[in-house]
């Protein structure tokens, strides 16, 4: 009874348990270990993928909810926007401890792909769900700004 | 090898967690057997142990501290590429193999990371690395191309004389078989290229794109995933256990019992999660701590109502206080808090012939493999540490029985063979699992004289030690310093003080948390200085620069003064200032603060102003100032870790233990004072101010006086 899903673009098959969560299936079995374990119940963040393009907390997604559809986690993120977002985060060193970055990327990815141009509370309200232990709130926000604007001068 | 001379310990009186601690003797990892540096081997120049330069003209700084978000791999390898004159782009960072004699902390005396030591202890050391490794590139120059080597030059990693030039590659191999300068000369200040001016952090693309390796991303062959049930109070031990269920579960292949708890394998982590939740322990309660946090609380009040051992003492407190025109006193209470760094504990230990593997994000890298070492009854040197990136840890990595790395051993010893086992805590084992800040409360007088002057503070912490009897503890000293520190040896000079401690026992294990004691002595220094200020009609940043007693203290004051444009706030919103030394060095912040809506301080702005010597790297001293904010905030707001009667933790994730977010954290800005005194800490000065310059600005935008921690604590609704 496997599960045939698409995976950064490629086709991917599990066949252990369908209740397995996405993030342990690409995690122990898929060897992509950037989408991270933080808590388990989708409070943290820290394992964000995008499911069929949008943020998705793979820790509480049963691999079976996943057959034909398409996975990108980040080490498949790419494209004008993904560029710019690891871009910007890169030039303002963003990353402290770096565990919750994957997720913080991610959701960042898509929170651009729904609104190009976020106002401060777009950006409170799509970057809520990520939990940053460090703290590096500050230079995400501005990270994401300046992301914005790339993709919008390079448009 | 290198030959580290002056290394400035002497100076930091307060490294760790107080002062004057002479930490290293009685540790228990006792001699640990020397290895080489794996790093150098293939290398071409290996000039001492912390820099590796290549043929394809990389050069490699071998990081000795574990990198856990603080900075130390930039940190360190900025020091050196200064002093070598290296090009920023070809600068590559390693972990250190676990060997104290090499790569010890010069202030804790093996190898560790902690008490925001890691630029302090290493400033000259790594100095003289660069320094000796640029003097042999410079002979080699000399030697091939026949000229003197004092008219060689090197700028940006080309050596050069003339028209002739090399790189570091091209003269890595010749470089090794000049003489190892006994005393290399070292940079003046006005020569550096790198220190004190903002450089890229060398870790920023692998953690960015999701590359960057943690313990728990390790895979090996045939590696098999545990997860472990602790005791539901702390102290409990496991009477039975029916684990035929978890048992039944496909990809669980064994249940043991180790002294830590209940340990599920299985061949992948959820497969191990399920086969934990199948388990049925029977758990003997019998010697564990069951008392209530209400009932501990109200234990910790009646014993801070007693003096307690005298810790620092100036004039007559009694005195002084009977004399003063007007009186006020305060009852604070801290909660415990877990550190929940987002990584959880974690190991991977795969046992070989004689030895191990072990990989982990070691904050005590030799304490933590003799540990392992000793639990699988194996000889150190038959024990190679992979040392990881560490997703963050405030603390909670470093324990002083080495307990995270002895409980990865003792599950891995019980699954016996040569099977490497990825020993992984849930969040719920985390936020459970203890080793907290302690819980503390304090008690503390204080008066003015008619003129407003203060004329003194009487004041008595009452908490657990979780420094006496680990090797960290002094075992003749007659209190802990974790417990005062900040209202012993402030910056402060008052005409009366009195300083006292209260000891107790609490079965609730411990730990220090990011900042240690300074968490709460500075919130309960800073927010009842600000009342003492206003009862005597004082200005709080002019009535504090008063009371310093250092130039520096009372400069980070009148700085971020400046930039913040003083205490003033527009309709609605109110500013409160704060100040604390920790860890050699000197923060002040100003927050500006207004009511949310969920009634809590909603803090907009945050000015700091620190001096924490020379500033190596001040795009890393900005991040950490940026994130103490953001870390003290979210715990003073939010954050309590609660027992219900039976002893039973009453959170268990970050639905329950709640974190800063993003809408909730303030906008930083950071001055950096351009001191020229040797670096001290950055990691953790930057959280103490926080919570009591919000409190200031909360009382006076609301009359409310919060002694009871977090703010969102139903007591302050």
């Amino acid at each position: 009874m496997a599960t045939e899903f698409t995976l950064n673009g490629a086709a991917a098959r599990f066949d252990g348990d369908p209740d397995t969560p996405l993030l342990w299936v690409l995690r122990d079995h898929l060897q992509l270990t950037g989408t991270k374990y933080g808590c388990g119940i989708a409070q943290c963040g820290a394992c964000t993928v995008h499911l069929d393009g949008k943020n998705r907390r793979s820790c509480v997604t049963p691999i079976a909810s996943v057959a034909g559809r398409s996975v990108t986690t980040i080490e498949g993120a790419t494209g004008k926007t993904a560029e710019a977002v690891k871009a910007a985060w890169v030039a303002i060193d963003v990353p402290q401890c770096g565990f919750c970055q994957s997720g913080q990327v991610m959701s960042a990815i898509g929170l651009l792909a729904a609104k190009p141009n976020p106002t401060d509370a777009d950006i409170d309200h799509g970057m809520a769900g990520n939990i940053c232990r460090c703290a590096t709130y500050v230079r995400i926000r501005q990270a994401i700004k300046d992301a914005a604007k790339h993709v919008e001068t390079a448009a | 090898m290198n030959a580290p001379t002056k290394i400035p310990v002497a100076s930091r009186r307060d490294f760790l967690a107080g002062s004057g601690l002479v930490i290293g003797l009685a540790l228990p990892m006792g001699k640990a057997a020397a290895k080489a540096a794996p790093a150098g081997e293939a290398t071409p120049f290996a000039p001492n142990a912390f820099v590796r330069i290549a043929g394809d003209n990389t050069v490699t700084v071998i990081i000795k501290h574990v990198e856990f978000g603080q900075g130390p791999a930039t940190g360190l390898s900025t020091i050196v590429a200064d002093e070598l004159d290296a090009d920023w782009g070809q600068m590559r960072i390693a972990f250190a193999p676990a060997n104290d004699p090499l790569y010890k902390n010069l202030a804790f005396g093996t190898m560790g990371t902690g008490g925001s030591t890691a630029m302090a202890n290493s400033w000259m050391q790594m100095r003289n690395a660069g320094a000796s490794a640029r003097a042999m590139l410079v002979a080699a120059a000399a030697r091939t191309w026949g000229v003197p080597a004092a008219e060689v030059t090197v700028a940006k990693g080309v050596v050069s004389h003339g028209a002739k030039t090399a790189t570091f590659g091209d003269l890595a191999a010749t470089a090794a078989t000049m003489p190892i300068p006994e005393k290399p000369t070292l940079k003046t200040p006005a020569q550096w290229t790198l220190i004190g001016r903002d450089t890229p952090k060398l870790d920023s693309l692998v953690k960015t794109n999701g590359s960057a390796q943690f313990t728990m991303d390790v895979q090996r062959p045939g590696m098999v995933v545990s997860v472990i049930e602790h005791a539901p109070a702390f102290g409990g031990t496991v009477k039975s256990v029916d684990d035929a269920a978890a048992l039944a579960i496909p990809g669980v292949v064994a249940v043991k019992t180790i002294p830590q708890g209940v340990v599920v394998y299985a061949k992948d982590t959820f497969a191990a999660m399920k086969g934990r939740a199948a388990l049925k322990v029977d758990w003997d309660l019998s010697k564990a701590e069951t008392r209530s946090t209400d009932t501990m609380i109200k234990q910790y009040i009646a014993a801070a109502a007693t003096p307690g051992v005298e810790c620092e003492a100036e004039g007559n407190v009694a005195t002084a206080l009977a004399s003063a025109a007007k009186r006020i006193e305060a009852t604070y209470v801290f909660p415990f808090l877990a550190h929940a760094p987002m990584e959880t504990m974690d190991a991977v230990i795969e046992p070989k012939d004689g030895g191990a593997d072990f990989y982990a994000g070691s904050q005590f890298q030799v304490g933590d493999t003799t540990a392992v070492s000793k639990v699988l009854g194996v000889p150190f040197a038959g024990m190679t540490l992979h040392e990881q990136y560490a997703g963050g840890s405030f603390g909670r990595r470093a324990t002083p029985d080495m307990g995270n790395a002895v409980e990865a051993a003792m599950a891995t010893k019980a699954f016996g063979g040569t099977t490497a086992v990825k020993h992984v805590w849930t969040r719920e084992n985390d936020i459970r699992g203890g080793r907290y800040r302690p819980l503390i409360v304090h008690t503390i007088k204080g008066g003015v004289d008619a003129k407003g002057q203060i004329v003194g503070l009487d004041a008595v912490v009452a908490g657990q030690s979780f420094m006496r009897g680990t090797g960290f503890f002094n075992p003749s000293a007659k209190f802990d310093e974790a417990m005062v520190e900040g209202l012993t040896g402030s910056a402060y000079a008052f005409p009366a003080l009195r300083v006292g401690a209260n000891e107790l026992k609490n079965g609730v294990p411990t730990l220090w948390w990011r900042s240690v004691g300074n968490t709460h002595t500075a919130y309960v220094m800073e927010t009842f200085l600000d009342r003492l200020f206003e009862l005597g009609k004082q200005d709080p940043i002019m009535g504090r620069i008063a009371l310093m007693k250092d130039d520096r203290a009372k400069a980070v004051l009148k700085r971020v003064a400046e930039v913040a444009g003083g205490l003033s706030a527009k309709s609605g919103r109110a500013r409160g200032v704060a100040f604390h030394k920790s860890f050699g060095s000197y923060v002040a912040q100003i927050a500006e603060v207004s009511v949310g809506a969920d009634k809590l301080p909603r803090v907009h702005k945050v000015w700091a102003a620190v001096d924490c010597g020379v500033p190596i790297n001040p795009n890393v001293i900005r991040a950490q100032i940026e994130g103490g904010v953001g870390f003290g905030l979210g715990h003073a707001l939010y954050a309590e870790i609660t027992l219900g009667e039976g002893g039973v933790v009453q959170q268990s994730n970050f639905d329950t233990y709640r974190s800063l977010r993003m809408a909730e954290m303030p906008e930083v800005e950071v001055a950096i004072i351009n001191s020229t005194a040797n670096p001290t800490g950055i990691g953790e000065p930057g959280l103490p101010p926080i919570a009591p310059a919000v409190a200031n600005a909360w009382r006076k935008l609301t009359g409310k006086v919060v002694t009871r921690l977090p703010f969102a604590h139903s007591e302050n609704a």
